[in-house]
């Protein structure tokens, strides 16, 4: 069974489509990227999966379509989105941030161990847990919007560019905890990222857009060594 | 001396009643950015509701426990059925359909109850409370039913998971949707809060200005001024500029300007606001990233 089978899939804005017929799957406990120049339609597709643009084409999360499912019901699913921009609530406080990523969770008594998790994990998160979110810097506010969407526990985590406006060695900090989080809590992920060595470094599987098409697709190892991949994306 | 303070007393009785309206105003701002016109002809008829119960023989707190729920379900009804079709479309649609809810509201209440002055009674005794001069039973009881549900709306938007959703939904809606949160329900609760808390005021004002279709429309006046004062994004300053606003009332219209003109005062006030300082006393200047 795939954790998700994306098949035929459309996305418009408005009139302009922006995906032409993506076909791809991901596997379960697998780290797969979307690679692809700006305007290639990387956020559209994670967008696609959420429902919060205009679709066609099945989506298919563990043998169950959820294309017809409205965005406020694919966490329900366990599909957890970090968005581009991060989606900070920022008049909120840090630990009400955490506590919405667990909206949809009844188990009220392990939210609590969860944000302790979290704050075990990150310990910047712990030492601002009552300052406003919108108040953190640009590395602590990604630590952020990474654990409001592991609140969920989710199966499948969706990342729109971590490492988009960081210093180096944060994104490094923060793509190292990524990897511990698929290994320790089995979360698969799918990661979309600009900087392509990052992405193939941390990802096992990786599909490569070029204007809302899939022009490429293989294991990580064999993208990497790919001469016009090397070339464009990579840079030596 | 003793009539100063009399005016003053007077003045925070009516500046409850202001800070509830500006704070209904307030909630449905802070979600949808739009400000409800509405809101005074709503309580009103609220009013009418739980005028038309008492008439019937209710006891008044029964009346008033249900006409709360009444109306509460009556603004999510609203949302769900006036509101919820135009969410997405501009902002003048929708000033349109609250001015329309205004003068529907305004119609079905005369239609229903007529237009005559009626008499509302206060569940609070109309004589001095303790002798003291300064305040009528009324006065205080007013001050306390508004202070109550002030506080029970403000630990509710702080200490409960719904409220925490709605404030995220208010804030941030598409992160909001992310996270599972039914925004456009969360609007309708917002509306039926505003509604709940729009009846309460209603009921409050309502044994001093005598009932009839227009009661609300001066008080929806200083709820505006009184939302403005406190900046309009901010629930504890249309609190206080309601109070504010409802003490400078009095007190101007007793000394210096005379009842004839405390209306034209609020006006003189909202525009004030909007050229000088447009995010109120309390509210914070927006500024936008390039």
């Amino acid at each position: 069974m795939k954790l998700l089978e994306v098949a035929n899939l459309n996305a418009w804005y408005g009139h302009n489509q922006v995906l032409f017929d993506l076909n791809f799957h991901l596997n379960i406990g697998g780290i797969t990227t979307i690679l692809g120049a700006n305007g290639a339609g990387k956020t559209t597709t994670l967008r696609a999966i959420c429902q919060s643009v205009r679709t066609s084409g099945a989506l298919t999360f563990l043998d169950k379509r959820i294309d017809a499912t409205a965005t406020e019901d694919i966490v329900r699913v366990g599909i957890a989105h970090v968005p581009d921009g991060r989606g900070t609530f920022t008049q909120l406080t840090v630990e009400e941030n955490l506590r919405l990523g667990a909206y949809t969770r009844i188990d009220r008594g392990e939210v609590k161990c969860d944000i302790e998790r979290m704050y075990e994990r990150f310990p910047r998160l712990k030492e601002r847990h009552r300052q406003q979110a919108g108040t953190l810097s640009g590395g602590e506010q990604q630590m952020l919007a990474i654990s409001r969407a592991l609140m969920l526990r989710p199966k499948l985590l969706l990342l729109d560019e971590p490492s988009f406006g960081l210093a180096p060695l944060i994104v490094k900090e923060i793509f190292e905890i990524m990897r511990e989080i698929n290994r320790e809590d089995k979360v698969s992920m799918l990661l979309v990222e600009q900087n392509a060595t990052l992405a193939l470094n941390l990802a096992d599987h990786a599909y490569l857009l070029e204007t809302g098409k899939i022009v490429l697709s293989g294991a990580s190892e064999n993208i990497k060594s790919d001469e016009s991949v090397r070339r464009v994306y990579l840079g030596y | 001396m003793d009539s100063f303070i009399q005016q003053i007393a007077a003045g925070l009785a009516n500046g409850g009643i202001y800070a509830a309206i500006g704070l209904a105003l307030v909630m449905i701002h802070q979600s949808t950015h739009h400000i409800n016109f509405a809101q005074g002809e709503m309580a009103t008829f609220s009013t009418f509701i739980a005028w038309a119960l008492i008439q019937q023989g209710f006891p008044y707190w029964a009346a008033f426990f249900i006409t709360v729920v009444a109306s509460f379900v009556m603004g999510v009804l609203i949302q769900r059925i006036f509101l919820k079709p135009v969410e997405k479309a501009p902002i003048l649609t929708n000033v349109i359909v609250f001015i329309a809810l205004l003068v529907i509201f305004n119609s079905i209440a005369g239609w229903i109850f007529d237009h005559n002055i009626k008499s509302f009674p206060s569940p609070f005794s109309t004589e001095n409370f303790f002798r003291s001069n300064y305040f009528s039973a009324h006065q205080l009881g007013s001050i306390a039913v508004t202070l109550i549900v002030l506080l029970a709306v403000f630990s509710f938007f702080r200490f409960t998971p719904i409220g925490l959703a709605m404030r995220a939904a208010a804030f941030n809606p598409e992160s909001a949707r992310l996270v599972g949160i039914r925004v456009s329900w969360m609007l309708a609760l917002g509306w039926g809060m505003a509604s709940l808390i729009g009846a309460v005021a209603g009921m409050m004002i309502a044994p001093v200005v005598f009932l009839d279709p227009n009661m609300m429309s001066g008080v929806l006046l200083y709820g505006f001024a009184a939302a403005l004062l406190g900046g309009i994004d901010n629930p504890w300053g249309a609190v206080l500029g309601g109070v504010i606003l409802g003490v400078l009332e009095n007190l101007l219209g007793a000394y210096v300007i005379g009842s004839d003109l405390k209306l034209t005062m609020a006006l003189v006030l909202i525009v004030a606001i909007l050229i000088f300082r447009p995010y109120g006393l309390f509210g914070k200047p927006i500024f936008s990233r390039v």
